[in-house]
């Protein structure tokens, strides 16, 4: 996948990339409101990140604890090294129960394992119970966003789809009514289910339990209904202890919305009264980024999304564009670590703003994270040979004095002398949506000469010790 | 109890530990949360500003028959045709919930009054558990939901309601803020999803 190729498909909209923009920079002033209101803010964020630091370097520990208390409880503990064991151990569970309809709630973790497909081939319906989820779905597209799934949907094209799947009134666009559509349909789905499955958003080792946040409820009325709950949780999940919960309730949904809370932040500790309760334990490429001092840090992510509001690149993009469950600034660092020939142009996808980090309410520092990245990728041959002839050619032409020179005047007659369609096509990337500044007759270099009356020419070497050829030979510049 | 694990499960638990022990960074430490967490001059003040602003009613009340009369006024409780209260004094039900072993039974109950443990300020959630009320489905499906809160049961902020939690048996507990809600369609609110239509919080006392 190429990053920029796909977000030039969205920017050619423009009308609607700027509404994307708008749309999701409403929510990120949302957020800096929320925040303003806790004067401790900065003592939370720095709490959370050493939390998250603290149970990554006892990771093993606190998964064996976990395990541990929530069996005590009478919860059924799996554990999957991938994608496909996790969605073999749903299928078989959901099998041994005879379950044909499943509802579930917004998990990014199976999104990331591709479930709803896989159980939909074994005969299973599965109904995602998340609003935006459930938009996504019937439109056979993933979700854009991994808290709103469809903000890159309008409420014309979702009246469409529901006109089409939900018999809604034709050409019904009040986000109201719509709303009502999708309780009334859902209701009904809760109503039959057979299961209910969940994501976790925290797990706590002390105690055995994991908690689930929505707004909607959807997570609660599809797991109070049936008897079976299975729970899917990465390994980055957990918690050490259950007062920890204060710190990160208080920064999730501030950080992704701007609500002092969720609606439901639900505490789960074992099954319900004649239920069962089954937690699977995910790695998926998990404990390979643990073992990296540069991009561990990005296991303490809690998916609040914060950073895809405040990217300038996500907000003129859209999340499609980095064709990955997680999108946005941390995708750009996930991806690349689970398949970095295939997703090497996302850390490319990157201004350095450092606005992601500023929010991050964990305090990852993914913009460095984005920068090592890019490293990363060229030491280790990931970028296309376009990219990697350039920087090779640029970094004989820097390295060579008099060929510097040269092509300095090269270019520069070239831009006066060239007819615009030798200059602005295909091969030269830097004029495609800008135009290049108007060419000086003279280089800075030989403005430098004659301002100091030097009479050095292209194709000195520098001298010893000097930075440059200016730098060496002029006493005024000397430190 | 499901039964045990196919034994490759049980291999890939191995796999994933070992795995994680061999990277494993060098320990740091974990924080105390000992801290000057935000607290509030007036609690039920906080917590009705908040809730309000979250789409939820406010009701501060003297004692219970005075909620009993104000839930009266509440148009949503006198259209409800199925009611349940779980609240000594407050509303009158007409579903007798020890009858009911199925929670789909529950759907098409219009109205619940049920007890909040307590409140908090911060961000007006209130915690409630299934440990008297068997089927929580009820929390959840049911069209209205009061819930009745002491005001001597509002805490300042999240530190301080984990420290009165202890979760060392099987239980659900969940803080409930205000009614279901959504904004996923063009972020326009929407009150009522597919939980309860409206939140009603009778602060007593």
């Amino acid at each position: 996948m190429n990053h920029a190729t796909l977000a030039a498909e969205f920017v050619r909209n423009r009308p609607r990339a700027h509404w994307h923009d708008t749309a999701l920079w409403f929510v990120r002033a949302k957020r800096d409101k929320a925040v303003h209101s806790l004067p401790e803010w900065e003592t939370l964020r720095e709490t959370a990140s050493a939390i998250k630091l603290h149970t990554i370097s006892h990771l093993a520990e606190y998964l064996e604890q976990f395990e541990r208390q929530a069996t005590a409880l009478g919860a059924t503990v799996h554990w999957a090294c991938d994608a496909a064991e996790h969605n073999q151990i749903v299928l078989d569970i959901l099998r041994q129960h005879g379950v044909k309809k499943l509802v579930k709630s917004k998990s990014m973790l199976t999104e990331e394992c591709h479930l709803n497909p896989y159980l939909e081939r074994h005969g299973i319906e599965v109904t995602d119970t998340d609003l935006g989820e459930r938009i996504v779905q019937l439109d056979r597209k993933p979700p854009s966003h991994i808290v709103m799934p469809a903000i890159h949907m309008k409420k014309e094209e979702i009246g469409e789809l529901f006109h089409k799947h939900l018999q809604s009134a034709a050409g019904a666009t009040d986000p109201q009514y719509l709303a009502e559509v999708a309780r009334q349909h859902l209701r009904h789905k809760f109503m039959e289910a057979d299961a209910g499955l969940t994501g976790v958003n925290f797990a706590v080792a002390e105690t055995g339990g994991f908690v689930v946040c929505t707004n909607e409820g959807n997570a609660d009325l599809g797991v109070s209904l049936p008897k079976l709950h299975i729970a899917c949780m990465g390994i980055e999940k957990l918690i050490p202890r259950a007062k920890d919960l204060g710190v990160f309730l208080r920064l999730l949904a501030r950080s992704a919305t701007g609500q002092p809370i969720t609606a439901y932040s639900s505490h789960f500790h074992g099954p319900r009264l004649g239920g069962e309760l089954h937690i699977v334990i995910v790695d998926n490429g998990r404990s390979q980024l643990l073992a990296s001092g540069e991009f561990r840090g990005s296991l303490k992510c809690i998916r609040c999304g914060a950073c895809m509001n405040t990217c300038p690149v996500y907000r003129r993009s859209g999340g499609h564009s980095y064709e990955n469950t997680v999108p946005g600034p941390i995708g750009s660092i996930l991806a690349p670590a689970r398949d970095p020939q295939h997703y090497y142009s996302l850390p490319y996808a990157c201004s350095l703003c450092g606005s992601c980090t500023d929010v991050c309410p964990v305090k990852i520092d993914i913009h460095h994270q984005l920068l090592t990245w890019r490293r990363e990728l060229a030491v280790h041959g990931h970028l296309p040979w376009t990219k990697r002839f350039s920087m090779k050619l640029a970094s004989i032409v820097l390295r060579t004095t008099w060929l510097y020179g040269l092509m300095g005047n090269m270019g520069r007659w070239a831009l006066r002398n060239f007819p615009r369609w030798l200059v602005y096509n295909r091969l030269n990337a830097w004029g495609r949506q800008r135009e290049l500044p108007p060419a000086p007759r003279r280089s800075f270099r030989q403005l430098y000469q004659e301002h100091y009356g030097r009479t050095t020419t292209a194709g000195t070497s520098p001298q010893p010790g000097g930075n440059s050829v200016g730098d060496s030979q002029s006493s005024t510049s000397r430190h | 109890m499901a039964e045990p694990q196919p034994p490759e499960h049980r291999r890939s638990r191995e796999e994933i530990l070992s795995a994680i022990r061999s990277h494993q960074p060098p320990g740091t430490e974990l924080p105390t949360l000992e801290h000057q967490w935000i607290t509030y001059v007036d609690r039920p003040a906080q917590f009705a500003k908040v809730l309000t602003e979250i789409g939820g009613q406010w009701v501060r009340v003297p004692d219970a028959a005075a909620a009993h009369s104000a839930l009266g006024e509440i148009p949503a409780y006198r259209e409800a045709k199925q009611i349940i209260s779980r609240v000594l004094g407050i509303g009158n039900s007409n579903v007798d919930l020890t009858n009911i072993s199925d929670p789909h039974a529950l759907e098409p109950i219009d109205f619940a009054v049920l007890s909040g443990e307590f409140g908090v300020a911060e961000n007006a959630a209130i915690w409630v558990t299934d440990r008297n009320l068997p089927l929580r489905a009820l929390y959840f499906i049911v069209q209205h939901l009061a819930l009745v809160l002491p005001a001597g049961e509002i805490v300042d902020n999240m530190h301080q309601a984990y420290e009165r939690l202890k979760f060392n048996r099987a239980e659900f507990g969940a803080f409930i803020a205000g009614p279901s809600k959504t904004a996923d369609i063009e972020q326009s609110l929407v009150i009522g999803a597919h939980g309860s239509r409206s939140l009603t919080v009778f602060c007593v006392g």
